[in-house]
């Protein structure tokens, strides 16, 4: 944040400035509420047994707070006619989310370090039209990848989500990493030619080393995206391969039997955990990531 | 330099020349598939007759004027209007108001800031479950309010089908607003404070200064906030499904829930693909005129 000259345009010094800035406190601290409310919702709701739920409302604590519902969620809950919990599902997100992550990073980076450091006729051109691939609605490639993925023996498979999600994702990781390395001078570029670097040993040695602030963002945005995914997920696995969104909505929408509302809300928060770790410890990466994706939509 | 070394160097000089173009090659050309070969392929698919199977003979039109003849997907679009246009605006309303009030010098700004954007890292599914709970008709936000003694209060929006599309849009903005806050404390925190100073001057009251001259200097944020958040509505898949999977009956179609429905439970591939192509056209027209004038500018 750059330092002000002035305050703020509501000052406080006068009585009506005082209650104006009491005023400010007030609704911000309600907005505030309002954005934590579900949260607090989600979190009470898993802590309840089943009664507590029945007899209770949404804003009352846990009088007996349980982990009960939270183990369920996780290891025995029934998704479609399988019984284990999510956990299966959360093992399918991270066998879909390392490998899609590290593969679509490393080739954005070193996709962004040539179209920027080794400029060659039609550069841009390539640049724009893979850029294109960030704004298109996925709808109006699902048909051909699931015949595609069909034709490869990948339908239904996690390796066919990791596929997929690479891809999709390298857009955005070229992007983020051609807007990081038009910002470095070109001129340690050109004296790392003199010495007699070459092409890799520049990027290994010199690009990647000052590159972490834009690692961190890509694989932050890159992580949230595909973790976060649903769409190629429903369209392309079946059941035992489904990610863990998919695995949610399925265990919330069974309709047979008692509906367990704390298994529902464990469920979601233990879908929504590792995402929300990330954003507590890299918060300010991931808005970086947001204000980079502001400019492809 | 020795001889063998100098002729070394230069053929790792030569390799420099291809070196970059072979890097780059597979990603290209997985995009030149993966991309454009892709949007053929299903704008083709969308001039067949294909239906559970893809058929590759040439049938013109009929899919756009089955597409064009079918109630259920006016309803998609409807809803996409409502939500699209409610949607929009409750983030911006929202995100600016919070923007502001932020940009007021405020101790617990980080803090703040934090938990008004945290919704951005969860997932449309995790959000949309949340809210169908909150939502629920009886157990939910209804007994909340009876229990505070409002004995006749009644929320069934969930379960309504004229209301259902705006419990999407509460949802909805619920969860992208911060993002908008967040992009337009970044364009406030670029206005030159001289100029803020010299509104102060002249007598210009905070709500001025603010709706009459720095406002209007953040015309770049936003377009790229309607654009982004215009991307999100159309896009808008997976908050549907968990919250009204497009229910009750179909009162909460969008098009991207049509174009799913149609294309892996209805088994009509030729139809799902006119729809996706509408989808894209529609973001095509949205983005490829802001990406012009971006480019356009960065030119010069």
């Amino acid at each position: 944040m750059s330092a002000r000259q002035i305050h703020g345009i509501v000052r406080a010094t006068s009585p009506l400035n005082t209650f104006l800035r009491l005023l400010l406190f007030a609704i911000l601290g309600l907005f505030a509420l309002y954005y934590l409310m579900p949260l607090f919702v989600m979190i009470a709701t898993a802590l309840k047994p089943l009664e507590e739920i029945r007899t209770g409302t949404l804003i009352s604590l846990p009088q007996e707070p349980t982990l009960e519902p939270a183990l369920r969620a996780w290891d025995s809950a029934c998704v479609g006619v399988r019984c284990e919990g999510l956990k299966p599902y959360v093992w399918n997100s991270m066998a879909m989310v390392i490998p899609a992550v590290i593969i679509s990073t490393f080739l954005g980076a070193i996709n962004g370090y040539a179209l920027t450091k080794w400029r060659f006729r039609g550069s841009d051109l390539i640049f724009g039209l893979m850029l294109f691939g960030a704004f298109i609605p996925f709808q109006v490639v699902l048909l051909p990848m699931a015949r595609t993925l069909g034709i490869l023996g990948m339908a239904g498979t996690v390796p066919g989500l990791v596929l997929v999600h690479t891809i999709y994702g390298l857009a955005f990781t070229t992007l983020f990493f051609r807007n990081f390395f038009v910002g470095v001078s070109d001129g340690i570029v050109q004296a790392a030619k003199i010495d007699g670097a070459g092409f890799f040993g520049i990027f290994f040695r010199l690009m990647l080393p000052m590159a972490p602030p834009a690692i961190v963002v890509t694989v932050i945005w890159q992580f949230t995206q595909i973790w976060n995914d649903f769409l190629f997920g429903v369209a392309f696995t079946v059941g035992d391969s489904n990610p863990v969104t998919v695995a949610l909505n399925n265990l919330v929408a069974s309709s047979t039997g008692v509906k367990e509302y704390n298994v529902d809300m464990a469920a979601a928060i233990i879908a929504a955990v590792p995402t929300l770790i990330v954003y507590v410890f890299a918060g300010k990466y991931f808005i970086r990531g947001l204000a980079a994706g502001a400019v492809k939509g | 330099m020795s001889g063998q070394a100098s002729r070394a160097l230069a053929f790792v000089r030569r390799a420099d020349i291809w070196l970059p173009k072979v890097v780059v090659a597979p990603s290209f050309a997985a995009s030149l598939f993966f991309v454009y070969g892709f949007i053929a392929w299903t704008v083709y698919i969308s001039f067949t007759r294909s239906g559970i199977l893809p058929r590759y003979e040439w049938a013109g039109f009929v899919q756009y004027v089955r597409l064009w003849n079918t109630p259920r997907w006016y309803v998609a679009l409807e809803n996409l209007l409502i939500f699209g246009g409610l949607f929009m605006v409750g983030c911006l309303v929202i995100g600016i108001f919070l923007a502001i009030l932020l940009d007021q010098r405020i101790r617990a700004e980080g803090a703040l800031r934090t938990i008004y954007l945290y919704p951005m890292a969860l997932s449309f599914i995790v959000t949309g479950t949340a809210w169908k709970w909150i939502l629920n008709p009886t157990l939910g936000l209804e007994r909340v309010m009876i229990d505070l003694g409002f004995t006749n209060f009644q929320f069934d929006w969930l379960v309504n089908r004229e209301m259902a599309i705006y419990t999407v849009v509460i949802a909805g903005v619920w969860q992208s607003s911060g993002y908008v806050m967040a992009l337009f404390l970044a364009g406030l925190r670029s206005v030159d404070d001289e100029i803020v100073k010299a509104a102060a001057m002249d007598g210009a009251g905070p709500f001025r200064t603010y709706v009459g001259i720095i406002l209007p200097m953040l015309r770049p944020v936003f377009l790229s906030a309607i654009i982004v958040l215009a991307h999100l509505a159309i896009k808008s898949f997976d908050l549907v499904i968990a919250l009204t999977a497009g229910g009750p009956g179909i009162a909460t179609d969008l098009p991207a829930t049509f174009m799913y429905a149609y294309a892996f439970q209805r088994s009509e591939l030729g139809l799902a693909a006119a729809s996706a192509v509408m989808m894209l056209v529609t973001i095509m027209a949205v983005v490829v005129p802001y990406l012009y004038s971006e480019l356009r500018a960065s030119r010069k």
